[in-house]
C-alpha cells in the first residue's frame, strides 16, 4: 500500500481551494483514493490557510498528519507546516519571497519564481498552476492527465485562459524537473483509472435530496451547511424544484413545514445557531405531525463558537432541544455514502411517521473531499407513508380523522387539494379530527399516540453499524465523521482483530438493544467523540449502558482527530480490558 | 359541472372562542362571503393562521388549515404555495403576530411577491395575552405593559408594505362589510402578494381604538373619486397624511410578476403533481458532472 501527502498553504483568498481541488480531482481520475482536508478561518482575505490532499492506492477516510510535498506561497506556510513534511520530502516555494527552510533541515527546497512566470505568461492568476506543475513533477504523476483537466476546467473562460494555464503548468513542471535532485523519488504505486466520485458529505446530501424527490429547499446561509444550498440551487431547477434563500432559519424551517404540509418533499440545512433557531419550528412539525427534514451540519459551539471548525456537540439539542418534548428522529451519517442514503431514509421516515427527521452530519463530513465508488440510484427508494386516497375520502361512510389514534401512532394524512380531506393542522393540542381541545383524556391519548411513533421507530433495525469480532477486547463506540479516523486507527493496531467498532447510525430513538448487546460482549469500551461533554456516552448511559471498564477520548479544540491519537487510546483501552479482565 | 359552494360548505361546527362584539367576527363573515362569491372550493384553499385571538379564525373555516407558531404564517404560506401553486393560499394573524414577532417575514414576503394573500386583524393590542402593548398601539396608549402610556412610535403597516415592494396594499374595517368583502376578493384575485390590513377592534382590552372612535376618524378612499390605485408614491403619501386611518385599496401593481413566475425551472404544473422519481439516465447525467 502506498500513499503521499501533498499540501498547499498561503494566505486566505489566494486560490488555495481551487488549486487543491485540481490536484485532488486529477489524482482521483487517475485512480487514486483521496482525502482532502482544508483548514480555513471565518474571514475572506488574509490569514494562513492550507489544503492537504492525501493520495493513496487504497481507501482513505481521514487526514494524515504528514506530507511529502509542501507548496508554500508564503514564508509563514513554511514556518507553520514544515515540521510535518517527512524526511525525503520537498518544499516547493515561490522564489518571490526568498523562501528559507529552518536551519539544519534536510528537506529539498525547490524555489521557483512562480509569480514572475505567471506575469510573463500574461496572467498573474496562473501562479498557482505553476505550483501544480511543479507538484506533478515531484509526485511523478502523468502530466497529460493534468493538461487534459486544465483544458476542460478553463474551457468556458476562453482559449487564451486555457493556453495560459497550460503554459503555467508546463513551466512549473519543467522548473521543478530542472531543480530536482536525483535521489528524490516520491512514487505512488500504479493504479488503474477510475470513475470514482470525489465528493464532500454536503454534496452527497444534496444529491441524496434530489434523488429522494426533495423539490423545495429553504435555508439561510451558514458555514458549513451553505454548500448544500448552493449545490441544490443548480440541481433542483432541472427537476422543477426551487431553493429559497430565506430571511432567517425560522423562516426556513416554517417554509419547509408549509411545503411538506402541502405534500412536497422539502428540507432545510443549517448549523450551530441556525439549528437553535429551528427548534420551535421542529416542535410545530412534531405536534401538527408534518414531515420535515433538517440537516444539521455541526460546527463548534455554543453560540457562534468556532464557525469553521468541526465538532459534534449538537446531539443533545437535536434529540431533546425545544420545549415540550417533541418527537423526532436523529440520524448520523459518517461517510458521504451514508449521508446520501440517510437523506433518502430521512424523507421516508418523515413521511411515514409524520415528524421532523434531523440528519446530524458535521463539518468534517460536510466539507472534506473523499473518493467514493458510486451513489447508486437504487440505494434510495421513495416511500411516501400513509396517505388517504380519494376513494377513501369519497366513500359514503367516510369519517376521515387526520389525528386518529392508532397502535403505531401514525394516522393517514390528506393533502390540500384533496376533496373532503380538509382538516386543521395545528401545534395546539387537538382532537383526532384536528379540532383544538384541552380535554385531559384526549391530551393524553394524542400525546401518547405521538410518542408511540418513537416506540415503533425504535424497533427498526440499522440503528448501528458494527465491524469487528463477536467478542472484542475493546469496543470503540463512535458516530459521525469520527468513524473515519477510528477505522483507520483500528486498522493500524497490531491487534486490530480484537477491537470492535460500533457506529451509532441512529441517535434517536437510541438503538438501545443493539448497543447493550454489543457492549455486553466487549471487555472494555472506548467512546470517541468530538464534544466536551461526552454527549454520546451520556446518551448511552441514559439508555442503560454501564460498563465497568469505560474510557473516553474527546476532542473539542477545533483540530482534527488523527488516527494515531485514537490508536493510543485504543491501546490503553485494550490494556484496561486485559489487565482488569484477569483480576 | 362543479357544485356550487355555499356558506354552509365553508363554515365549521366549532363554537366561537371570541368575546361578543369582537371585530374578528366581522372579518370571518367577510372572508366567508368573499370565498363563496369567488366560488373557491374548501379543499382548494389553505389558510395559514398565526397565534392570537385572530389566529383562531382558521378554526371556523372549513378549508385546509394550518395553525402555526406565533409570527410565522408567511414563510409557511410561501411553502404551501410553492408546493402547490394551484391552491388559494391565505395567511392570517394579528398585529403582534405580523408586525412584532413576524415583522421580518412580513417585509420579505412583500418584496418576494409570492401569490399569497396576507390578511391581518389589527386591534392595536395583544388580545390573547390580555392587553399588552402592540407594535400598532398608538403613542400614549395606556396598556398593561405601558401603564403610563406607550412611549414608542407605532409601526405603520401600510407604509411598511408599500416601502417593501408589496404589489397590492389595502385596508379594511371589520364593521364595513361591503367594502371588506370587495377588498378580500380583490386581494385574493391579485396575482402576487397582497396585503390587507383589517381594523378589527378588541372590545375587551382596547378602550381607546373603539368602534365609535374608528367611525369618527376613518374615511374611505371610495369617497375620493380622483384617487388612483396604480401610484405607489401617492399611496405612500395618502397613508402618511391620514396616519393610516383610511380604508380601501391603496395600491395595486397589475403588471407585477409573481415570484413563482420568475423561479428558474419552476413549472406551471403544481410540484405536488410532478413525479419525484428520476430515471437512470437523469441520474447518470447528474453524477457525470462529478466524475
Ligand atoms: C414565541 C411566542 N411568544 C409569545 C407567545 C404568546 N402570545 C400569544 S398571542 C400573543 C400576541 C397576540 O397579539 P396579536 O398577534 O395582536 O393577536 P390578537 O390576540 O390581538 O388577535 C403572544 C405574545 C407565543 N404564543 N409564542
Ligand atoms: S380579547 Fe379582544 S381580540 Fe380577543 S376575542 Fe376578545 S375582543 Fe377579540
Ligand atoms: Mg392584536
Amino acid at each position: 500500500m502506498g500513499e503521499l501527502g501533498w499540501k498547499i498553504g498561503g494566505d486566505q483568498g489566494e486560490g488555495i481551494d481551487s488549486t487543491g481541488d485540481v490536484v485532488a480531482t486529477v489524482a482521483c481520475r487517475l485512480g487514486y483514493h483521496i482525502y482532502g482536508y482544508k483548514s480555513f478561518s471565518s474571514r475572506i482575505k488574509g490569514g494562513h490557510t492550507h489544503y492537504k490532499v492525501r493520495i493513496a492506492d487504497h481507501p482513505v477516510r481521514a487526514a494524515s498528519p504528514h506530507s511529502e510535498v509542501l507548496v508554500a506561497l508564503t514564508q509563514e506556510t513554511i514556518d507553520k507546516n514544515v515540521a510535518e513534511v517527512r524526511s525525503g520530502g520537498a518544499v516547493v516555494a515561490d522564489a518571490a519571497f526568498s523562501p528559507a527552510l529552518p536551519e539544519g533541515s534536510k528537506l529539498t527546497l525547490i524555489s521557483i519564481p512562480m509569480a514572475q512566470i505567471a506575469r510573463q505568461i500574461g496572467n498573474p492568476l496562473t501562479r498557482n498552476m505553476v505550483a501544480v506543475g511543479a507538484s506533478v513533477a515531484l509526485l511523478h504523476l502523468p502530466m497529460e492527465a493534468f493538461s487534459a483537466y486544465v483544458a476542460e476546467k478553463f474551457a468556458a473562460k476562453g482559449e487564451q485562459t486555457v493556453r495560459q494555464n497550460l503554459s503555467a503548468l508546463q513551466e512549473g513542471h519543467a522548473a521543478a524537473l530542472a531543480q530536482m535532485p536525483d535521489g528524490l523519488a516520491m512514487q505512488l504505486p500504479k493504479v488503474a483509472p477510475s470513475k470514482r466520485l470525489l465528493i464532500t458529505g454536503n454534496q452527497a446530501v444534496a444529491l441524496g435530496a434530489v434523488r429522494a424527490g426533495c423539490r423545495i429547499m429553504a435555508a439561510y446561509p451558514i458555514t458549513p451547511a451553505t454548500d448544500i444550498m448552493e449545490q441544490l440551487v443548480t440541481l433542483l431547477p432541472r427537476f422543477g424544484g426551487v431553493v429559497c434563500q430565506m430571511e432567517d432559519e425560522i423562516a426556513a424551517i416554517t417554509l419547509v413545514v408549509g411545503a411538506s404540509y402541502a405534500g412536497v418533499r422539502a428540507m432545510t440545512a443549517t448549523s450551530g445557531p441556525g439549528f437553535s433557531l429551528m427548534q420551535e419550528g421542529m416542535g410545530l412539525a412534531a405536534s401538527a405531525e408534518v414531515p420535515a427534514v433538517i440537516v444539521d451540519c455541526q460546527r463548534a459551539g455554543p453560540s457562534t463558537g468556532m464557525p469553521t471548525k468541526n465538532e459534534q456537540s449538537d446531539i443533545m439539542a437535536a434529540i431533546f432541544g425545544g420545549h415540550g418534548g417533541a418527537a423526532r428522529v436523529v440520524l448520523a451519517p459518517g461517510t458521504p455514502e451514508q449521508a446520501y442514503r440517510d437523506i433518502g431514509h430521512a424523507f421516508n421516515l418523515a413521511e411515514s411517521y409524520h415528524l421532523p427527521v434531523i440528519v446530524a452530519s458535521d463539518l468534517s463530513l460536510g466539507e472534506w473531499l473523499q473518493t467514493i465508488d458510486d451513489l447508486p440510484l437504487s440505494d434510495i427508494s421513495i416511500e411516501r407513508g400513509p396517505l388517504v386516497s380519494a376513494a377513501e375520502l369519497e366513500a359514503p361512510d367516510a369519517a376521515f380523522s387526520r389525528y386518529q389514534v392508532t397502535a403505531s401512532g401514525v394516522s393517514p394524512r390528506s393533502l390540500p387539494g384533496q376533496a373532503k380531506g380538509q382538516y386543521l393542522a395545528t401545534g395546539v393540542e387537538h382532537l383526532p379530527s384536528g379540532k383544538v381541545s384541552e380535554d385531559p383524556k384526549n391530551r393524553q391519548l394524542e400525546m401518547d399516540k405521538r410518542e408511540r411513533k418513537l416506540v415503533t421507530l425504535s424497533q427498526l433495525e440499522c440503528g448501528t453499524e458494527y465491524v469487528g469480532p463477536k467478542q472484542p477486547d475493546l469496543l470503540v463506540i463512535t458516530f459521525g465523521s469520527t468513524v473515519g479516523p477510528v477505522d483507520e486507527a483500528i486498522a493500524m493496531a497490531e491487534s486490530s482483530a480484537s477491537v470492535g467498532r460500533l457506529q451509532i447510525r441512529r441517535l434517536w430513538p437510541f438503538p438501545t438493544s443493539e448497543v447493550l448487546l454489543a457492549a455486553a460482549a466487549a471487555g472494555a469500551i472506548l467512546f470517541v467523540e468530538q464534544n466536551a461533554q461526552g454527549q454520546l456516552s451520556q446518551l448511552a448511559e441514559m439508555s442503560g449502558l454501564h460498563h465497568p471498564r469505560t474510557t473516553h477520548l474527546r476532542r473539542y479544540d477545533g483540530t482534527l482527530f488523527l488516527p494515531a491519537e485514537i490508536l493510543s487510546a485504543i491501546m490503553s483501552g485494550r490494556q484496561l480490558a486485559t489487565t482488569e479482565g484477569v483480576s | 359541472m362543479a357544485e356550487t359552494i355555499t356558506l354552509a360548505d365553508i363554515k365549521t361546527d366549532e363554537k366561537s372562542w371570541w368575546c361578543p362584539g369582537c371585530g374578528d367576527f366581522g372579518v370571518l363573515a367577510a372572508l366567508q362571503k368573499a370565498v363563496v362569491d369567488l366560488q373557491i372550493a374548501p379543499h382548494q384553499m389553505v389558510m395559514v393562521a398565526g397565534i392570537g385571538c385572530s389566529g383562531k379564525i382558521g378554526n371556523y373555516i372549513n378549508s385546509y388549515n394550518i395553525h402555526v407558531v406565533h409570527g410565522r404564517t408567511l414563510p409557511t404560506a410561501m411553502g404551501v404555495k410553492l408546493a402547490n401553486r394551484g391552491l388559494t393560499v391565505l395567511a392570517v394573524g394579528g398585529d403582534g403576530d405580523g408586525f412584532a414577532i413576524g415583522m421580518g417575514h412580513f417585509i420579505h414576503a412583500c418584496r418576494r411577491n409570492v401569490d399569497v394573500t396576507y390578511l391581518t386583524m389589527d386591534n392595536h393590542i395583544y388580545g390573547l395575552t390580555k392587553g399588552q402593548n402592540s407594535p400598532t398601539s398608538d403613542r400614549g396608549a395606556k396598556v398593561k405593559t405601558a401603564p403610563e402610556g406607550s412611549i414608542e412610535a407605532p409601526v405603520r403597516p401600510l407604509q411598511m408594505a408599500l416601502a417593501s415592494g408589496a404589489t397590492w396594499v389595502g385596508q379594511g374595517f371589520s364593521s364595513n362589510q361591503a367594502e371588506l368583502v370587495e377588498l378580500i376578493k380583490s386581494a385574493i384575485g391579485h396575482r402576487g402578494f397582497s396585503f390587507l390590513n383589517v381594523i378589527s377592534p378588541c372590545v375587551t382590552y382596547n378602550k381607546v381604538n373603539t368602534y365609535a372612535w374608528y367611525k369618527e376618524v376613518l374615511h374611505t378612499l371610495k369617497a375620493d373619486a380622483a384617487y388612483r390605485t396604480d401610484d405607489r408614491q401617492a399611496a405612500m403619501g395618502r397613508a402618511m397624511e391620514t396616519e393610516e386611518l383610511v380604508t380601501g385599496l391603496l395600491f395595486e401593481d397589475r403588471d407585477a410578476v409573481a415570484y413563482e413566475d420568475q423561479v428558474a425551472g419552476y413549472r406551471d404544473e403544481p410540484l405536488t403533481e410532478q413525479s419525484l422519481d428520476l430515471s437512470a439516465a437523469e441520474w447518470e447525467d447528474v453524477l457525470a458532472e462529478l466524475r
